[in-house]
């Protein structure tokens, strides 16, 4: 579904991606694990078309779009959150869904309407609708993010970090969330730190370092395999 | 939830937006000629701010060219009224379409810039204009010359009952510029105008055209600045270069009425406009200075509530005086208190 061919991205002297191949398929939920600074949000900016990769190919569903622009991608059906929430602060969050819906989602007035609202209440938002983005809390915040991204009823899903920072009971929510958008057909890539709430989802590990994925496959094989404990989990364990 | 003093605001706020339209409305049986022009400058100025907030305050095209659109009108309004020989009425819709028809090679040039490159180049290419009108011998070159008298009489055979079709001219466009950039706002691609009002990236980020929009901002304005070109010149009766392109009446005073009023609202150009006038007819006598009150205020209007007056007035109305946001649809099916129901089965 989504294929990167040897990635480049560099700031400079600073090599963020250099030279990433990575592929993912239909219906995987594949979380990125990688330390700070690693290039995972780098990445996505890559996916997206915010960043332009400095060299390399990406192929989404058989289509180059290497130098497609983001709201075309968007529409070609990425959907992505941002890790520091970009809410469209004087906008009620209602209208923050609803902007996706008719945008991205490309559905007419009417429909979006009724879009929106469902995604309000399957993020648990739906108490919030009318509140403007610029007034909630840091965890509505990013509850909006992810329903700004499903509001665009994408078929790839970029999360980057939206379970950081939440209890057990939220978190808990947020996966029946990601579980139920992926019963619906999408296929996610997940950037997280919390590594037991990408254990419970993800179908596939890659770990991101140094600019390139240093280990990649089943979740148990990637938690053990010693390069990662090295670069990765050596900092925590 | 029903709160006495947020209803009470709004009412307020819209009683007094119906009065000031009804007045407008009432307007040629209750004013005499000098007030009525005066109104006719108000809604042409008015016209010329909503599209100014339109591109800077959310297509984020910070334009100080706009006088550029203003003075083609007046000049395409004079040609085709005076040489072409058209009725004014149909003149002013052609000193639209001519506006819209320089917004596309303009266009081509300033959107190569951004930010404050697109704000030297709008402003290089209006000057531009300006200088290729003092050329124009048929014009009456840099002096500019006055509309013949038969043109003027098209419009009303005595001076009162002309300054009345003048002010119905401006009325209608106001109207006109209120209505559709209304519906505009309220369409799919005014939410999208509005998502990028607040971040851009965040809009392109969620399939917002960010390209596409800009381009249907700019060719959206310029009609009616054309238009609006057209009704001045009327009411001067004259074109002339530095009157015509004026950067200090078209887009100096246009970006403080805004500034001012509120930039990125629907209720901020009315209100700049309104305060504008305030000013300028009350304190007109301090000469220079009204100019300077009108810099300082915009200056200290930013640093208190970037949001303008408008923005200040909204921390106690609770709600748009004119409904351009969505409001959430109600709810089709009561609603239970329990939060953690089973999520929607359908994406
Ligand atoms: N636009 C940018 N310009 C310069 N450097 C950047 C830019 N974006 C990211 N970087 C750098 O790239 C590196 C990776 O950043 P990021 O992708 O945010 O990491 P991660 O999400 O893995 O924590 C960091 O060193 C960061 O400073
Ligand atoms: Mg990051």
């Amino acid at each position: 579904m989504l294929e990167l061919q040897s990635l480049y991205r560099h700031f400079g002297s600073l090599k963020v991606i250099d030279g990433l191949d990575l592929s993912v398929a239909k219906g995987e939920v594949l979380g990125v694990l990688g330390p700070n600074g690693a290039g995972k949000t780098t990445l996505f900016n890559v996916i997206l078309g915010v960043l332009a990769p400095t060299a390399g190919k990406i192929i989404f569903e058989g289509r180059e779009m290497t130098r497609m622009r983001p709201w075309d991608r968007c529409r070609a059906g990425i959907g992505r959150t941002y890790q520091v929430p970009k809410p469209f602060s004087n906008m009620s969050a209602y209208e923050n869904v609803l902007a996706g819906a008719v945008s991205g989602g490309g559905l007419p007035l009417r429909q979006a309407r009724d879009w929106a609202m469902e995604v309000l209440d399957l993020t648990g938002l739906d108490h919030r609708t009318a509140s403007p983005a610029g007034s909630l809390s840091l965890l509505d915040l990013k509850r909006l993010e992810f329903a700004k991204a499903i509001a665009c009823r994408p078929r790839l899903l970029l999360l980057d970090e939206i379970a950081g920072g939440l209890t057990d009971y939220e978190c808990d929510a947020l996966l029946e969330i990601v579980q139920t958008v992926r019963k619906q057909g999408a296929t996610i890539i997940w950037i997280e730190h919390v590594i037991h709430a990408l254990r419970r989802v993800a179908t596939r590990l890659a770990v991101l370092y140094g600019g390139a994925i240093i280990s990649n496959g089943a979740p148990d094989a990637v938690l053990a395999d010693p390069k990662v404990r090295e670069v990765y989990l050596g900092v925590e364990a | 939830m029903f709160e006495p003093k947020a209803f009470w605001t709004v009412a307020m706020g819209r009683g007094l937006l119906a009065l000031g339209a009804a007045v407008l409305i009432v307007g040629p049986a209750l004013f005499s000629i000098p007030q009525l022009q005066l109104l006719t400058q108000f809604l042409s100025l008015l016209v010329i701010a909503i599209m100014w907030n339109l591109l800077a305050g959310y297509a984020d095209i910070v334009s100080i060219g706009q006088h550029a659109f203003v003075g083609i009108g007046a000049y395409a309004f004079y040609g085709f009224a005076v040489f072409a020989g058209l009725n004014p009425f149909i003149a002013l819709v052609m000193a639209g379409a001519t506006a819209l028809l320089f917004a596309l090679p303009v266009m081509l040039v300033i959107f190569r810039l951004r930010e404050a490159y697109l704000a030297v180049g709008s402003w290089v290419v209006a000057e531009t204009l300006m200088l290729i009108a003092g050329k124009l011998s048929a014009f009456g070159g840099g002096s500019g010359v006055s509309m013949p008298v038969s043109v003027v009489k098209e419009l009303g055979a005595q001076p009162a009952l002309r300054y009345e079709t003048i002010y119905w001219l401006s009325f209608a466009l106001a109207g006109l510029a209120l209505a559709s950039t209304f519906i505009l706002m309220r369409s799919r691609v005014g939410i999208g105008l509005t998502a990028m009002r607040d971040d851009e990236e965040g809009a392109g980020a969620i399939g917002v055209n960010l390209i596409r929009s800009r381009i249907l901002c700019f060719l959206w304005a310029a009609p009616f600045l054309g238009i609006a070109g057209g009704i001045i010149t009327l009411q001067k009766l004259r074109v002339a270069p530095p009157a015509s392109f004026s950067i200090t009446d078209w887009t100096v005073y246009v970006i403080f009425i805004v500034v001012i009023g509120g930039i990125g609202s629907f209720e901020g150009p009315i209100i700049g406009t309104i305060v504008f006038f305030l000013i300028r007819q009350y304190l007109a006598d301090i000469g220079v200075w009204h100019f300077i009150l009108l810099g300082v205020l915009s200056i200290a209007v930013i640093l208190v509530e970037p949001r303008g007056l408008w923005g200040l007035l909204r921390r106690i109305v609770p709600q748009d005086l004119i409904p351009v946001s969505h409001a959430p649809p109600r709810r089709r099916r009561a609603q239970t208190p329990d939060a953690d129901k089973a999520p929607s089965p359908t994406l």
